[in-house]
């Protein structure tokens, strides 16, 4: 290695009251390199990140910078050090537009001291512009996608002038091509000699783009070196401790009766001409590039947004959907892509989440009975193998993984006959991953019909009976067999023709 | 399949040792001192009728704070329960003059504390508007009309049967009010802590979005929320309007700060999410004392909402303070 050691953090620790959350870690990172930081949820790898920027202190180790002893008491002093955080749920300003989110707290100055608007804005464009972004940077930040939105931060952390640059999950909400698109922006980087710390639970991806390695397990270091000189095994069994094969679940392909029709689903702006049938033990995949209406749809099939038009029958019988009380009620759940703010109630017990839909079965005459409710939450918590120190934790002191199997759990009580997963193990580690796909192949084998939604080709290939595609609020194919391929489902996605 | 035997205990601590560690119990250890401070202080405290007329400075203003604070959990605030009950007294006022009894007069002052709030219920869970910003307008309407209807004047004249809801006593010192002020207590504690519909409140308070998908009806819930805030407004209004006598329109005036501020001393969270009934009723006794022991002090009542509220920034300062000590 003959690039220099920009970055070093040597047996640094952090104490949580009751938790070790990192143990005398290791982490080196170099000027044109791209450094992989690879741990489950739960390893320590945002721990390390909140340390780099300033935002925790640690208990007990050395940050050396360009081999000198450096502290950071606070977030501004490591963005004045040139350390930069691209974070998975990034914190912008819905109201400013995307030039004053790029320069927030360190935007151009006239020399009376006021922002100087026409600077900004120029310089927002020659970033955005190097990034390939082509939004015009006065835009409000509220009218654009998720996807471009997180453009925007990674703009901002390029504002600064950043010497390292930390990546934690952001291809997570990105569709293939912008991922494409950041892979090259990654690169450039790299050119320019930044050093870069890159977190992510995708194999392929770190394969890709990735230089070293460094893995954490449990809070401790456990190993690094060259991507080169290992392969995805190795790395997995690093990870996890121990060897996982990354197959999924062998399932037999139930011919169950049609439990769910969707006719001619319709949405003003959103989607149109939805048409499917649903069938017990079956798992239907849903693909589609982000923004193809596949989460808006589950959302009218759940009765949060209205359909303009369009009849769903369960069990043969038309049923109408205006709330989630309906849909429920009805036997379809859905399990949302947004647990925190969606999906469960951080501040409240596991056990009152698991409950809070099937409080009519626990309760006697409307009044709790709480050893009902613990009952409850314990036969699906436990079946669902949920990592707790007690059912009356907060929820939000959970994992992400974790997190999804509450949600999960909450759902498989109220007996559903249909539960729709919008991305059911975006952004939890790997272990959880196996075990959410595990758990989705027992429920099919019991009957119950079960919608996946997924941009991951690996999972939508690996879980579906039958895989519908979407593309700007239609279904453009529907895949099964032999015509089910990693080909065809992006040609459909993305509208490529059938001729290369 | 990976079917672990993995056990998951139901607490890690007894109900017992969290009931010790929680706000209310703090409050309490304040209630007392109080009570103490306020033997001491003066010759008179310590005395059965003295006491019961104490209950008075905060039994109306606790009926209406039961309703809040389960209003407050959910995320919601109704700042027109005191000119809800300036229209509430006016009404049974007018048919008082109108020689009605009192069994039509309660039904007319809880008639348009139920309407009051589903007024507002309407405009917040209806319309989807901020409820801080509808109450804000209504309590200027409310009280506006009762402005309109009485001028400069007031009704009086209130059948001798009505006094009993603010005059009459039960028996030797327990007084009607204290009789309404402990079954709303019980029945506003069962329905926020041992009832679906309260942990259905808890749960819109800490994240609605997340009640909504979980099949919450959360719009339902609120609109009855807001239901009750103004039936206890009308309940309210009836023992003051009794115990005075009269209804002039300014009646109540400012009430409803002295209500949040109750419910925020019991330990609710003004964001919503958290708090309990137990933690109203104490903050209830613990205003009703101070402002009984600085009264028999003779320190005037403009003293008196000075150290009231240098209470409330205290006691919700404390706790902050002391973890930030300790860290």
């Amino acid at each position: 290695m003959s690039d220099p050691e920009i970055l070093a953090l040597e047996g640094v620790s952090k104490l949580f009251p009751g938790v070790r959350a990192l143990s005398d870690v290791t982490l080196r990172l170099f000027a044109g390199q791209v450094t992989a930081l690879i741990g489950e949820n739960g390893a320590g790898k945002s721990t390390l990140v909140k340390i780099l920027t300033g935002i925790y202190q640690p208990d007990g180790g050395r940050i050396l910078l360009d081999g000198a002893e450096v502290h950071f008491p606070t977030a501004q002093h490591a963005a004045a050090a040139g350390i930069t955080a691209i974070h998975q749920e990034t914190v912008l300003f819905d109201d400013l537009s995307v030039a004053e989110n790029i320069f927030l707290g360190h935007a151009p100055r006239t020399r009376f001291g006021l922002i100087d608007t026409a600077a900004m804005m120029e310089r927002s464009g020659a970033i955005l512009r190097d990034i390939g972004a082509t939004f015009d940077p006065g835009l409000k930040l509220h009218d654009l996608g998720i996807a471009k939105k997180h453009l925007v931060a990674i703009a901002r952390a390029l504002s600064v002038d950043a010497r390292v640059v930390v990546m934690d999950e952001p291809t997570a909400a990105l569709s293939h091509k912008e991922i494409t698109e950041l892979y090259d922006l990654v690169d450039q980087l790299k050119a320019q000699g930044k050093a870069i710390l890159f977190i992510s639970h995708k194999f392929d991806e770190i394969f890709r783009i990735a230089d070293r390695y460094t893995v954490f397990r449990d809070g401790q270091f456990v190993g690094e070196g060259a991507m080169d000189d290992v392969d995805q095994g190795a790395l997995v069994q690093m990870m996890v401790g121990r060897p996982v094969d990354q197959i999924f679940p062998k399932r037999e392909r139930l011919a169950g009766t049609e439990v769910l029709r969707v006719a001619g689903y319709d949405h003003p702006t959103e989607f149109a001409d939805i048409n499917f049938a649903l069938h017990r033990g079956e798992i239907l995949g849903f693909y589609g590039l982000v923004g193809a209406g596949r989460s808006e749809f589950m959302q009218a099939l759940f009765g949060i947004t209205k359909p303009s038009k369009g009849a769903v029958r369960i069990d043969g019988k038309v049923r109408v959907l205006r709330s989630p009380a309906e849909a429920v009620a009805a036997g379809i759940v859905y399990v949302p892509e947004d647990r925190g703010a969606q999906g469960t109630i951080r501040a409240l017990p596991i056990f009152q989440n698991v409950t809070l839909p099937s409080l009519h079965v626990t309760s006697h005459n409307g009044f709790l009975r709480l050893a009902e409710e613990f009952r409850l939450a314990r036969q699906y918590t436990e079946r669902l193998d949920l990592r707790a120190a007690s059912l009356d934790q907060a929820v939000g002191n959970l994992s992400g993984g974790n997190q999804q199997k509450v949600v999960i759990a909450k759902w498989l009580a109220t007996r559903p006959k249909v539960i729709i997963l919008d991305e059911p193990t975006k952004g939890i580690d790997i272990g959880s991953k196996a075990a959410v796909h595990e758990f989705m192949a027992e429920l099919a084998a019991e009957g119950l019909a079960v919608i996946m939604v997924s941009s991951e080709i690996p999972e939508i290939l690996g879980m579906s009976d039958r895989v519908i595609v979407m593309r700007e609020g239609r279904i453009v194919a529907e895949l099964d067999g032999d015509g089910l391929t990693p080909e065809t489902l992006v040609r459909h996605a993305a509208g490529i023709g059938e001729d290369p | 399949m990976s079917i672990s035997e993995r056990h998951i205990p139901d607490r890690l601590k007894s109900p017992l040792e969290t009931r010790l560690k929680s706000w209310e119990s703090l409050l309490l250890l304040v209630a007392v001192a109080i009570f103490v401070l306020n033997s001491f202080a003066s010759p008179y405290f310590l005395n059965a009728w003295n006491l019961s007329d104490a209950t008075f400075n905060f039994t109306e203003k606790a009926m209406i704070a039961f309703a809040m604070a389960l209003l407050i959990v959910s995320g919601e605030i109704d700042l027109s329960v005191a000119a809800i009950i300036a229209l509430a007294s006016t009404a049974m006022g007018a048919a008082a003059q109108v020689g009605m009894g009192p069994v039509p007069l309660t039904l007319i002052g809880l008639g348009v504390g139920l309407a009051c709030g589903a007024f507002n219920g309407a405009l917040v869970t209806g319309l989807g508007l901020p409820s801080i910003v509808v109450t804000i307008g209504t309590m200027s309407l409310f009280r506006g009309i009762s402005y309109i209807v009485l001028g400069d004047g007031a009704y009086g004249g209130y059948p001798a049967g009505f006094a009993v809801f603010g005059q009459g006593y039960v028996w030797w010192v327990i007084t009607w009010e204290m009789v309404f002020f402990t079954v709303l207590a019980v029945g506003f504690g069962v329905l926020l802590h041992k009832t679906n519909f309260g942990r259905a409140v808890y749960a819109i308070g800490n994240n609605p979005t997340a009640a909504m998908f979980s099949g919450i009806r959360v719009g339902r819930v609120k609109f009855i929320l807001f239901l009750l805030t103004g039936l206890m407004s009308g309940v309210a209004a009836i023992c003051l309007t009794s115990r005075l006598g009269s209804t002039r329109p300014s009646i109540a005036f400012g009430m409803e700060l002295e209500v949040v501020t109750m419910v925020v001393l019991g330990g609710v969270s003004i964001l919503g999410g958290s708090g309990t009934i137990p933690g109203v009723v104490i903050a209830a006794f613990v205003m009703g004392l101070v402002t009984f022991g600085l009264g028999l002090l003779n320190v005037p009542g403009i003293v008196m909402s000075i150290l009231i509220g240098c209470l409330l920034i205290g006691v919700i300062a404390l706790p902050r303070l002391w973890s930030k000590w300790r860290a």
